[in-house]
């Protein structure tokens, strides 16, 4: 029985992109929200977090309604920049950043506030910049905290399965990702390719965390 | 010319118990050692923070070798990095993951590798250069904190209590070393410090602050011997055991830090003493020997 592999590169391909985009997109997010007070963070912080709680149907209707050019956003996309992203794999990129946002945020944010204060002020006092003292100081002792969020963000999207249904639509090698294609080979009764599907991710996720777990444990603490 | 370094500042700061107004009006010839000194929650660190620019302050001016660095009415602030300082952290402030050198190296403007080596060998750390800040002993990492903060050759020196942590014989060895470094680098140095000794060895003035006002100012001569009697001695002493010997009773105290002696004291004077009490031993008329120790 031949196994169609590509459910399995369209996920990784998915999380792979996704984190570098939540990658860069997370650092300055959380570096604001970390260090700086402003009326209306807390409306911020909760909108980041809202995906931990949301089901993921909720928020992938409400994209799929943005995303469809029956409606303003998505006949925007379309008129000017002939972009369709209803049931189109860089839609599926947009709903996993946003349904993956806090398992960036969150590490980043929580190991941007660790790092003691005096550190930056001393920086500060060395003549460097709020630019360098990130990439020279502070970046260095959140490495833990990046290395989490970067594989969390990953296995979190490797196994995401409301949003990638109700915005991808599970067209096949465009949309349909393991998670989806493990659901249809058991509607199919084709049980060994689920198997198939099913044991790679448990492993390759079991592997990544383990990982993490293991660096965290070996990472010197920022005193 | 020796330009003047000129304090007015208010603001109003949380202390440890209750909130204080800050208000204070300071002035002082550059290349002065000045002391800050005065109880705890007293405003010194809020000082020391708004003169490094770390803590903005509610109104005045600070003008700093002809440079403005705040000024309320012209809504002048410049920022900490753009002010000639140093700063040494009362928890130092390393950064953990770069060696003694690399802390070092972080402070400069451009590379400059024999003024990294000049003040590896004055602070005496060279052979701790590659070591990581959690290596080193407290007094190492006080040493590595003052390199760091002369490392971009600031005017002006900020010291939040530098000495505290340090035993006795790296105190006067530090002294040495700070001396030397404010005389060299031609330093204005404004130092916290309880400590009379460190105050009297090192500063030329003394800033006494208390309240968040400015309670006194002058030499350390003239702030701390002004109001003492000559020939007259009080010590400060702890009772580490009282034991009794025929009609008198012997008091174990320890003096100083460490010195132990036995003085002779009546049944009246140890009737509500105890073990571990802090007592003043006082003297008059008393001509007492005087000898060099090294």
């Amino acid at each position: 029985m031949p196994i169609d592999w590509t459910p399995l590169l369209l996920s990784f391909q998915l999380a792979a992109i996704t984190t570098v985009i939540l990658l860069l997109l997370g650092l300055p997010i959380s570096y604001v929200i970390a260090y700086s007070n402003w009326r209306g963070k807390a409306v911020v912080e909760t909108l980041i977090s809202m995906p931990l709680v949301l089901p993921p149907s909720v928020l992938g209707f409400y994209l799929l309604l943005a995303f469809s050019p029956q409606h303003a956003f998505g006949h925007w996309l379309q008129d000017w920049f002939n972009i369709t992203l209803v049931f189109s794999f860089a839609g599926l990129v947009i709903g996993s950043v946003i349904f993956s946002l806090p398992f960036m945020v969150h590490p980043l944010q929580n190991g941007f506030q660790s790092v003691p204060v005096s550190l930056i002020e001393a920086s500060r006092t060395l003549g460097k910049s709020d630019f360098v003292t990130l990439r020279r100081v502070l970046l260095p002792n959140i490495k833990a905290a990046l290395l989490t969020g970067v594989v969390l963000s990953f296995a979190h999207t490797l196994g995401e399965f409301g949003v990638v249904l109700m915005i991808g639509g599970n067209i096949p090698g465009v949309s349909k990702v393991a998670s989806l294609a493990i659901y249809d080979e058991v509607e199919g009764l084709n049980y060994a390719a689920a198997h198939v599907y099913a044991g790679v991710l448990l492993v390759v996720s079991f592997t990544i965390l383990l990982a993490v777990y293991a660096i965290n444990r070996r990472a010197p603490r920022v005193p | 010319m020796e330009s003047a370094f000129e304090i007015k500042l208010k603001k109003t700061f949380v202390s440890a118990a209750a909130q204080l107004q800050l208000d204070v009006e300071l002035s002082a010839p550059s290349q002065s050692f000045i002391a800050l000194t005065g109880p705890s929650g007293s405003g010194k660190t809020t000082l020391l923070r708004m003169l490094a620019g770390l803590t903005s302050p509610d109104d005045g001016r600070i003008v700093f070798a002809g440079d403005v660095w705040f000024d309320r009415l012209a809504r002048a602030e410049r920022s900490t990095q753009a002010r000639s300082i140093g700063f040494v952290f009362q928890d130092y402030a390393l950064f953990p993951h770069l060696s003694v050198r690399e802390n070092i190296e972080y402070g400069l403007v451009k590379p400059d590798p024999r003024w990294v080596h000049e003040l590896l060998s004055l602070t005496e750390l060279v052979d701790q250069q590659r070591h990581k800040p959690q290596q080193l002993s407290g007094g190492q990492q006080q040493r590595v904190a003052l390199a760091r903060a002369l490392a971009r050759r600031p005017k002006l020196l900020l010291l939040d209590e530098p000495l505290s942590a340090l035993d006795t014989a790296l105190r006067a060895r530090l002294h040495d070393l700070l001396a030397e470094l404010h005389q060299r680098l031609k330093l204005t140095t404004i130092m916290v410090s309880h400590d009379l000794g460190d105050i009297f060895r090192l500063a030329q003035q003394v800033w006494v602050i208390g309240g968040g006002k400015i309670t006194d100012v002058g030499t350390p001569q003239q702030v701390f011997l002004k109001h003492r009697s000559p020939g007259k001695f009080n010590l400060h002493a702890r009772v580490l055991a009282i034991r009794r010997e025929d009609v008198v009773y012997v008091l174990s105290l320890l003096v100083s830090g460490n010195e132990i002696v036995d003085v002779l004291a009546s049944a009246d004077e140890v009737a509500n003493l105890q073990v571990g009490a802090t007592i003043v031993v006082a003297s008059n008329a008393f001509s007492p020997l005087l000898q060099e120790t090294r």
